[in-house]
């Protein structure tokens, strides 16, 4: 969903480059400067190449394992409406990972490979899925926190300099527009419901917060390669820049609904016109993302399950392939 | 002169984890009389299948009113490095263009 690991592959000693490379880095270099985007076909390095398949596979599997949390609670909506709402944001999750897992092979690495990195435990996912969905009230918040901060992390990728990955953003944007907004309004309606009601919400509040802002990854200062992602205009803005915009855009919509945000220090600052939070526990963010949050072993266990039951499913496609194919050849 | 793999850079390489069905390009029309435009891609067995997962992922929400799908094998693409000279608009030459030419004065509808 959002790049949260940018060190886990730093360029390796490179050889040294030969004035050719050092020509075609340059040429590359003034085609981002000149807002051109990079198709597949054209020439870019190989450190530009390995990042965004880094970054690209690594929010496709976040958009796959998303689907985990929120289907956990489709057979106890509370209503036929609410229901129905979050069978079609999920039905949009595995959509989106498609679009991105279809750009993402674009830049010369096979489906199944990427499908296996993902049930082997070799490829990352965002951390905020590897929490627990408690109650009714964990789905709408969920939209308003989750899908707003990747809202906020897609927009800016929606400009970003390879052409699969914009126009994949673009249309994940148009569709996701709704996943908002249907968790702001159940939170709302929660939130002005009975004091039980108020409570449970409350509580989906205090615990989901954090998280939802470590969903912009590392600190800046703890992001080393941020510097070159926004110079190849990958990303236009740091994780820092982006998580105060999500803030910025969520304080409010809290207070709206009289909702508290767990976080003692955040204050408006009218110099700066933001709110400034307190500090995040980065110890809890490193071990999630190193496969020690509450729910990693679950939602791989129920990844892998979901791709063994399926097998039968596309050996049947394709014997009937191969059976169609002897039939149109005799 | 071209390049067969027309919108991909190069065949995934590595040891084969599991079967990968052939790749489909997938161009969507969104209204009527507007053209199809290249929306993505899937994988599938045979054309009918193909058919059914460009429609389940690129035509599950939106306007689209037709679909094409292709195998990727089958697209030929120019290449980026003969982007010059193949598509060289020949902006010097005055003569294809309109203001080259003089008109007599007070003709009209020309």
């Amino acid at each position: 969903m959002t790049d949260q690991n940018p060190a886990a592959s730093r360029p390796a000693a490179s050889p040294v480059a030969s004035p050719a490379d050092v020509a075609k880095v340059a040429e590359f270099e003034a085609r981002i400067e000149r807002g051109e985007s990079i198709e597949p076909k054209d020439w870019m390095p190989d450190r530009y190449r390995k990042q965004l398949v880094r970054m690209m596979s690594q929010h496709a599997h976040s958009e796959i394992v998303g689907m985990l949390p929120e289907g956990n609670w489709i057979t106890r909506a509370p209503s036929l409406r609410r229901k129905m709402v979050l069978l079609a944001k999920v039905q949009d999750e595995a959509g989106h990972g498609l679009y991105i897992y279809c750009g993402t092979e674009t830049l010369g690495v096979g489906r199944e490979e990427l499908v296996d990195q993902l049930l082997t435990g070799k490829a990352k996912y965002s951390s905020i899925f590897n929490y627990p969905t408690l109650t009714w009230a964990d789905i709408g918040v969920i939209g308003w926190f989750v899908d707003g901060a990747a809202i906020v992390n897609q927009t800016m990728l929606a400009k970003a300099s390879f052409g699969p990955y914009a126009r994949a953003m673009v249309r994940i944007c148009k569709e996701e527009n709704f996943h908002k907004k249907q968790g702001y309004e159940s939170v709302a309606t929660l939130a002005s419901g009975t004091p039980e009601q108020r409570a449970m919400v409350q509580d989906a509040v205090n615990r989901w917060w954090w998280p939802s802002l470590m969903m912009f990854g590392p600190s800046d200062k703890d992001s080393p390669n941020s510097a070159e992602l926004i110079r190849w205009r990958v990303k236009r803005d740091t994780n820092d820049t982006l998580r105060q915009r999500f803030v910025d855009l969520t304080v409010p919509q809290a207070r709206a609904v009289n909702l508290t945000l767990p976080d003692p220090d955040l204050r408006y600052n009218d110099e700066t016109e933001h709110w400034e939070f307190g500090d995040i526990d980065w110890k809890e963010f490193q071990e999630v993302i190193s496969g020690n949050g509450p729910c990693n072993r679950e939602r791989l266990a129920a990844r892998r399950k979901a791709h063994d039951d399926g097998a039968w499913v596309r050996e049947a496609a394709e014997a009937y392939a191969a059976k169609r194919q002897a039939a149109d050849a005799a | 002169m071209t390049d067969e793999s027309a919108l991909s850079t190069a065949a995934p390489g590595g040891g084969s984890i599991e079967t990968q069905w052939d790749l489909w390009e997938v161009f969507t029309q969104e209204g009527a009389g507007a053209p199809h435009e290249h929306a993505g891609s899937v994988h599938a067995t045979t054309a009918e299948h193909a058919m059914q997962n460009a429609r389940d992922v690129y035509a599950r929400r939106g306007k689209v009113v037709s679909l094409w799908v292709v195998p990727t094998a089958s697209i030929v693409a120019s290449a980026p490095s003969e982007a010059g000279p193949l598509f060289d608009p020949g902006n010097d030459k005055a003569y294809r263009h309109p203001q080259f030419y003089k008109t007599p004065r007070g003709v009209r509808g020309l």
